[in-house]
């Protein structure tokens, strides 16, 4: 097998929705990150956000499952992409995080607003390091 | 886009020049990121209304003229390119765009959001108040194609380019994603642009 034909393979080479469905679990977190912003400095209903916040978590903990039995994978690559990756988004939810906590959000309105940038910080890293791993897993490793 | 079909086959793997050696992360780019994120949270800290001005302005300015930029000129030109001139070309730009934007993006979201609180226009009296809220929702669609789509495309292509053999099929393809998304989120930014002049003007 040439090159050229093992990475016409990876990039033919049918991997489960990990990206899709993690890619609608960040849009899920993002609607509701939208929808508390827009009551700052009131308090804002939690019904809608709490709902989005748990439809993401449950969509990324089926990423990480699917992601889990995932056999031939470049793992290695997967591993280094998403500790570079989560470091960054972990410090940019902790900037969020930071803004709400110095406009006064306390109590359960933070506690979702934590929930969700936790959410956001392990959506965006397995997004990039699934993507990056899929196009790097065998028969294309060698390389 | 036309010749997606070179990069098939030996052909498609870009290796006819001498590649620059390809740094996904330009390190030393680091600090100049962690200086402009030291001085957005101070200014939200201390509510400093000038740097928030600052921050929120030059930010949004540059990512606005980035994204239309290189969503509307840079990426038609780059889709008529041969695979090499893109793979050279990618492999120079894309490293500075990683840092670049997300330190953009971070300054201009995170000094406005201060900034339209410190002056009430979060308050829903405000008559800013609505077109603000319109302002996340656009803002949420760019951050969704930006950070589920363009920038995963964006570092496969340099993580390709790293390769002893990066492949012309893998890069184009991801390319092609790149340059599409960037279209779109640069459509987004008019819409940002009368929001915020709006916003500006009332």
């Amino acid at each position: 097998m040439t090159a050229g034909q093992a990475a016409g393979t990876v990039v033919e080479r049918r991997f489960p929705p990990v990206a899709g469905l993690t890619t609608v679990s960040l849009a899920m977190v993002v609607v509701g990150g939208i929808v508390m912003a827009s009551y700052v400095p009131r308090r804002p209903p939690l019904g809608l956000p709490t709902a989005l916040a748990c439809a993401g978590a449950a969509l990324v903990l089926a990423s990480v499952f699917l992601l889990s039995r995932l056999r031939d994978f470049a793992w290695d690559r997967f591993f280094v992409v998403f500790r570079w990756a989560l470091l960054a988004y972990v410090i940019s939810a902790a900037i969020i995080g930071f803004a709400f906590v110095r406009d006064h959000t306390r109590g359960a309105p933070l506690a979702l607003v934590v929930l969700m940038l936790v959410i956001f910080a392990a959506d965006v890293p397995l997004i990039i390091a699934f993507t990056v791993a899929r196009y790097s897993s065998p028969p294309h490793s060698a390389n | 886009m036309s010749d997606t079909s070179l990069g098939t086959g030996t052909a498609g793997a870009v290796q006819a020049t001498p590649r620059p050696r390809v740094q996904v992360v330009p390190v030393r780019g680091l600090p100049l990121v962690a200086a402009v994120v030291v001085f957005v949270v101070v200014s939200i800290a201390g509510n400093w209304l000038w740097a928030l001005t600052f921050c929120h302005v030059v930010g949004g300015a540059l990512w606005t003229a980035i994204d239309l930029f290189v969503g509307l000129i840079i990426g038609p030109i780059l889709g008529r390119l041969s695979i090499e001139a893109r793979a050279e070309f990618a492999a120079r730009f894309m490293p500075k765009m990683v840092l670049l934007m997300p330190t953009l993006v971070l300054m201009t979201l995170a000094a406005g959001f201060q900034l339209a609180l410190l002056e009430g226009n979060l308050a829903p009296s405000s008559p800013n108040h609505a077109w603000l809220v319109v302002s996340y929702c656009v803002v949420g669609v760019m951050a969704v194609i930006a950070l589920g789509v363009l920038e995963p495309a964006n570092i496969v292509v340099l993580v390709e380019m790293r390769k002893a053999r990066p492949d012309g099929e893998i890069i184009a393809r991801l390319m092609k994603r790149f340059v599409f998304t960037a279209g779109i989120t640069g459509v987004m930014q008019v819409a940002t642009l009368i929001i915020m002049t709006r916003v500006a003007t009332q």
